[in-house]
């Protein structure tokens, strides 16, 4: 026989959520305010500074460059991942559903490898001195060219691998999204003689719509905050122009040991992304219930 | 990979019977006399065999000393020395001995037990250490690690001798001799002028010089040379900021001139970039330890036969070569310290370090100046005869690093953050004006010296 308190539903489901509550406090929660404890330190971490690091860091000409690029990748990289994920996402759900499991599967294949060992793969690619591309293009008396040495070409390159790491997850959101649309809406509106993009824009844009702003939210979050693509790649160079938040945090923080600048560095982008998210969700929910 | 040397309790006993004998019969006294623990964090050695040869040397000290020894070899690469340096000092755990390159010693010395009397019983024994050294790990008064019985090293030219003499007209076999029959008025001619027609020569001839002006030890370490060779600092001993100076523009504008003879790929290289360079055998010069060397020898035998280590060209200012050092350090929270100890003063023992040498087949370069004498390393090295006989600094070359004169601990960032290769790059690749380069490290030093 349970004793009383634990035959109280209320109770049940508190005790329940305990560890998530115990994962969410020491995984997320502590680290979260041991950053914003560091950032207020001084570089040897024996006084406290208040918001210097910061007025600190306003100063410093790399670290605006790094936001402005950080900026850039994120933007970039995310219109990329959403056209080609929602492209991808129609032409696989235009095949018979029986052939469909082996495209989506041959797709997500970029999403499930490990992004470090991928972009190990695409370094020998972009090589500096022996990238495989360029030993094909000069067989095809095209120039080489300098993938990773130039600055347009290195963000080129690492926008290049950060989409083709991300783009499945927008695959997988968007078809999720697309095959939950009733097929009766479509019927509907080729009775009324409606062509292919006026279906797209008129029903199936505005029924995916919540999907595709919280799928852009999310990827914003995680390219703004992408580390190893970045770090395989370009190690921020040349001339620190490929450096993102991230990996900016680690040069300055880790392999300068100025761990209380490194915190405010990467605490820097959290009032930005929850201005971005709050606007986002909000009109979600807006969405959702003008729906309901 | 951990390894792990595990003695006997027969072993145990013996050993330490043998060392109660030993103690009572010799003025020397092992602190090590029981069993106990050691871990050790190394430096994983870029020539294949060095690390099982040190890992031979610890297991019979361990052996012998009734402890228990474990070692992991710790890549340098990605900086994984330093990352895991990083975890251990914040956590308070992990290692007892660590190996420190020679940013990290400053970096770390708050969580480094002074050695002084460890490093004082070694120099007192066997003579003087390198400026460098010294300067990195002798830190307020106090030694903060042990002299490392490998992984120090420099930076020499090194040069196909044949490209050399057919595109540059220098003969590197008779300029730098492999006896000790060099001419030091012919050599005062060897001097950054000179680099840059035999670089025009390479370049003309498609075999450039290559030399990385990306951010990366390597790019670090010549640029350390070059710039100190001509005066120029970014932080005197007293901590000014001093970037902003004519010695300084000086290296700058040589620079756009000598990065005119480099392939345009420099600005992305790695540590490993100007080893395949030369082993490609599309390189004529680089600035490198003779790893790149010992690799052409396995993977390229045509190209190493050709290969020279020789001194680094002069300037104004003097000749340098950059010069790492690597140190083991005891972390504060080592429970065996007295054995820490004991372990420091014996890898430094002549023996084991003639030993290592042969290991790694004369890349590490002792910080002591006496353990050149016990080994013949450098001059039976081959093909060529003679290819590493000036690897062993002989003629007029000071050791120094990136960031120097500046104290250690700024040193060490200016080092870690790169300034020197990207100062470098702004102005050959980047297009900036020589005034707004230096802007740019005058902001960047702000960073480094704040406090």
């Amino acid at each position: 026989m349970l004793p009383p308190l634990l035959r109280r539903k209320p109770a049940v489901a508190v005790l329940m959520c305990v560890p998530l509550f115990g994962l969410i406090l020491g995984l997320v929660a502590y680290p979260f305010f041991h950053a914003l404890f560091l950032a207020t330190l001084n570089k040897a971490e024996t006084a406290f500074v208040g918001l210097d690091n910061f007025s600190f860091l306003f100063g410093r000409q790399t670290f605006w460059m790094v936001v402005r690029q950080s900026l850039l990748f994120a933007l970039v990289a995310v219109v990329f991942k959403a056209l080609i994920g929602l492209a991808a996402a129609h032409a696989i759900n235009t095949i018979p559903t029986k052939g469909q499991r082996k495209w989506r599967g041959m797709m997500l294949i970029p999403w499930v490898i490990p992004p470090a060992l991928s972009t190990l793969g695409w370094w020998w690619l972009f090589e500096p001195t022996y990238s495989a591309i360029n030993w094909g293009l000069t067989k095809l008396a095209v120039p080489a060219v300098p993938w990773l040495s130039d600055t347009f070409w290195a963000r080129f390159s690492i926008i290049l691998v950060n989409v083709w790491v991300g783009a499945p997850f927008f695959l997988i959101m968007y078809l999720a999204a697309l095959k939950s649309i009733p097929g009766e809406l479509y019927e509907a509106a080729e009775m009324d003689g409606a062509g292919p993009w006026q279906k797209f824009f008129y029903i199936t844009l505005p029924m995916i719509r919540n999907i595709i702003a919280i799928t852009t939210l999310f990827s914003i979050i995680v390219t703004l905050a992408n580390f190893d693509i970045v770090r395989v790649l370009t190690q921020g160079g040349p001339l620190n122009t490929t450096h993102l938040f991230a990996t900016y945090a680690f040069r300055v923080g880790i392999e300068s040991g100025d761990i209380p600048l490194g915190a405010a560095v990467s605490l820097f982008m959290f009032p930005m992304l929850a201005i971005l998210a709050f606007i986002i969700l909000r009109n979600v929910r807006r969405r959702a219930a003008s729906l309901a | 990979m951990g390894t792990k040397a595990t003695a006997s309790r027969r072993t145990f006993i013996k050993t330490a019977g043998a060392t109660a004998v030993g103690a009572l019969a010799a003025p020397y006294v092992k602190t090590a006399y029981s069993a106990g623990k050691l871990k050790l964090g190394l430096w994983d050695h870029w020539v294949p065999g060095a690390n099982e040869a040190l890992e031979q040397i610890l297991t019979r000290w361990g052996e012998d000393n009734g402890v228990e020894v474990t070692i992991d070899f710790i890549t340098s690469i990605g900086n994984k020395l330093l990352l895991t340096a990083q975890a251990e000092s914040r956590a308070g755990s992990g290692h007892d001995i660590y190996s420190h390159a020679f940013a990290m010693v400053p970096l770390f010395k708050h969580r480094l037990v002074a050695v002084d009397d460890v490093v004082e019983d070694i120099l007192s024994s066997q003579g003087p250490i390198a400026e460098i050294s010294r300067f990195s790990a002798y830190l307020d008064g106090a030694w903060r690690g042990s002299p490392s019985p490998t992984g120090t090293l420099s930076y020499p030219t090194v040069a196909r001798r044949d490209l050399f003499l057919e595109h540059a007209g220098i003969d590197l076999t008779e300029l730098f001799p492999a006896s000790d029959s060099r001419d030091p008025a012919k050599i005062e001619g060897w001097d950054w002028e000179a680099f840059l027609q035999a670089a025009a020569g390479l370049h003309a001839a498609g075999r450039s010089f290559g030399a990385p002006l990306a951010t990366t030890p390597d790019g670090s370490a010549w640029l350390a040379h070059l710039f100190a060779s001509y005066g120029a600092a970014m932080v005197d001993e007293q901590g000014e900021v001093v970037v902003n100076s004519d010695a300084v523009r000086e290296v700058l504008e040589y620079l756009i001139r000598i990065a005119e003879f480099m392939p345009n790929s420099v600005y992305a290289w790695d540590d490993a970039s100007n080893n395949r360079w030369i082993i490609s055998g599309e390189g004529g010069a680089i600035f490198n330890p003779p790893s790149a060397w010992a690799v052409a020898k396995r993977d390229n035998p045509d190209v190493a036969k050709h290969i020279w280590h020789f001194d680094v060209p002069r300037g104004p200012a003097g000749r340098f070569r950059a010069f790492t050092s690597f140190f083991w350090g005891i972390w504060d929270f080592s429970e065996n310290q007295s054995a820490a100890r004991d372990l420091l003063r014996y890898v430094a023992e002549p023996e084991v370090v003639t030993q290592m040498l042969r290991a790694s087949q004369g890349f590490d370069l002792p910080m002591i100046r006496s353990h050149y004498n016990h080994s013949q390393v450098w001059a039976e090295a081959e093909p060529p005869a003679g290819v590493l006989y000036n690897y062993a600094m002989l003629g007029d070359e000071r050791t120094v690093f990136a960031g120097y004169p500046a104290p250690p601990e700024i040193g060490a960032r200016i080092a870690t953050q790169q300034i020197l290769p990207t100062l470098a790059a702004l102005v050959t690749q980047g297009g900036e004006t020589i005034n707004d380069a230096i802007g740019w490290a005058e902001n960047e030093l702000e960073g480094v010296l704040r406090g």
